[in-house]
């Protein structure tokens, strides 16, 4: 299939990749200088601000896939091919930040690196099912054979994250329950809770524009 | 001419048609045999056996060594169809593509069911379990893990075949998938060798249903996309 040239999709790196950048500097910041400690766990809980919201980013990435894997199964449009590739690599670099970040929290907090919790389990399936997605792109070399496959897989995974969670969900847990997203008010005081927030959003906006960025760049080694 | 096969008279004569290369040759049968009953062993001595009791071990033990030969079983599948691009005989056949899926799953199924019906009974013996409870519980247990195995294991198959990684992709793609199977057969099987009641072990056990249900519908309508177009 050919297509008909793509307009020019712009820089890679534009103005939106530095405010993202600098959104999580400032988040940083703030957790680090301007908010409280918390009373038991002291700077360890600074992670907090790091931890979730990356979670919460590599969700939005990986969802991204799964949606995108649907839509290129359906339309066949390369767009969303390539949108589930950017996404697929970003989704595995947060899911990275995760893994590093929380052995490093629980080490001081709860005496172990690594705990077998459905939390932990699921995280890092999802890094090995994202792993496992990107070298069996850079494994097929007809294009549109690899964009298929690779839809094929961004589905069955999707299914397959619920019995992952069932299984480990029979498991006992360590992990804490979510403090902000659960019924009810936020357990959290203001300043952690507004730092937090700013943490979600400062990674949230940087997961979008390296999603963007990687999208670009595809666009351009297409054309 | 006669009329094309329905999808099931169709899947059917593709699994015989596995089967009886199989038949004929046994290789594949043999080796993947061998390596079970090879690792059934050589996992006895990974444990110091005074500390922990064999009937402990034997679930986890038959579970892991069963998704490992299945994949060496699965790797063939389409292996053989990618020598002298058999395959493109089959998908000039004018059968639903479906049912080319259903048929190499169904033979897998018997291949996989063949390898456990040698290798459950050599577990009980070699474990000591109790030889009629083992059969009569594990049985079932594994019946229901080879149809979630044997789902998943075919489409990917059919997709490692045509990479360039071949089958070093397979176990990457196809381990996370087993996860639910082997944490849902070691689970119910523990419980039932240990005498206790099946309520048990029904969650567990409602987990490998689903997830057999689930994956057989989604690998079967998924499969065509796997084939050249």
């Amino acid at each position: 299939m050919t297509e008909s040239s793509p307009a020019k999709p712009g820089p890679v790196f534009d103005w939106f990749l530095f405010l993202a950048v600098a959104l999580v500097a400032t988040a940083v910041v703030r957790a680090l200088a301007f908010t409280p400690y918390e009373i038991a766990q002291g700077a360890a809980q600074k992670i907090y601000y790091i931890h979730v919201p990356a979670a919460l980013s590599a969700y939005l990435a990986l969802g991204i896939v799964a949606v995108m894997s649907v839509m290129f199964l359906w339309l066949h449009d390369p767009r969303a091919d390539r949108l589930a590739l950017a996404a697929a690599e970003v989704g595995l670099l947060f899911t990275t930040v995760v893994l590093v970040t929380g052995p490093l929290w629980a080490k001081p907090i709860w005496g172990t690196w690594w705990s077998w919790d459905m939390r932990l389990n699921l995280t890092m399936f999802l890094w090995f099912l994202t792993a496992a997605y990107l070298v069996l792109r850079g494994a097929v070399d007809d294009e549109a054979m690899r964009a298929r496959f690779c839809a094929v897989l961004g589905i069955l995974a999707a299914l397959l994250i619920p019995f992952i969670h069932l299984s480990v969900y029979l498991f006992r847990t360590m992990h804490p329950e979510p403090i902000v997203l659960q019924p009810g008010p936020p357990k959290l005081p203001a300043e952690m809770l507004y730092t937090w927030i700013l943490g979600v959003v400062a990674f949230a906006v940087l997961c979008v524009a390296l999603i963007r960025a990687r999208y670009r760049l595809e666009v351009n080694r297409d054309a | 001419m006669a009329n094309p096969p329905g999808l099931f008279t169709a899947a059917w004569i593709i699994a015989r048609k596995d089967l009886a290369v199989e038949l004929r040759t046994r290789s594949a049968f043999l080796s993947v045999l061998v390596f079970t009953l090879l690792a059934i062993a050589t996992f006895f001595f990974a444990w110091d056996a005074t500390a922990v009791a064999s009937i402990d071990l034997a679930p986890g033990v038959l579970w892991v060594t069963f998704t490992f030969a299945g994949l060496m079983g699965l790797q063939r599948s389409f292996g053989m169809e990618a020598q002298d691009r058999a395959i493109d005989a089959l998908l000039l056949a004018p059968v639903e593509r479906e049912a080319i899926y259903l048929g190499k799953a169904l033979a897998n199924l018997v291949f996989v069911g063949a390898v456990l019906a040698i290798a459950l009974p050599a577990l009980a013996i070699l474990y000591n379990l109790p030889l009629l409870v083992a059969i009569t519980a594990l049985g079932p247990v594994a019946a229901l893990a080879a149809i979630g195995l044997v789902a998943v294991g075919t489409l990917f198959s059919s997709m490692a075949v045509n990479t360039r990684l071949a089958e070093l992709l397979l176990p990457m793609l196809s381990l996370p998938f087993f996860v639910p199977i082997v944490m849902a057969s070691s689970q119910v099987s523990t419980r039932l060798l240990a005498g206790r009641p099946l309520e048990e072990a029904m969650p567990w056990l409602k987990i490998l249903i689903a997830f057999d249900l689930v994956f057989v519908v989604a690998c079967t309508l998924a499969f065509p996309y796997t084939l050249e177009e």
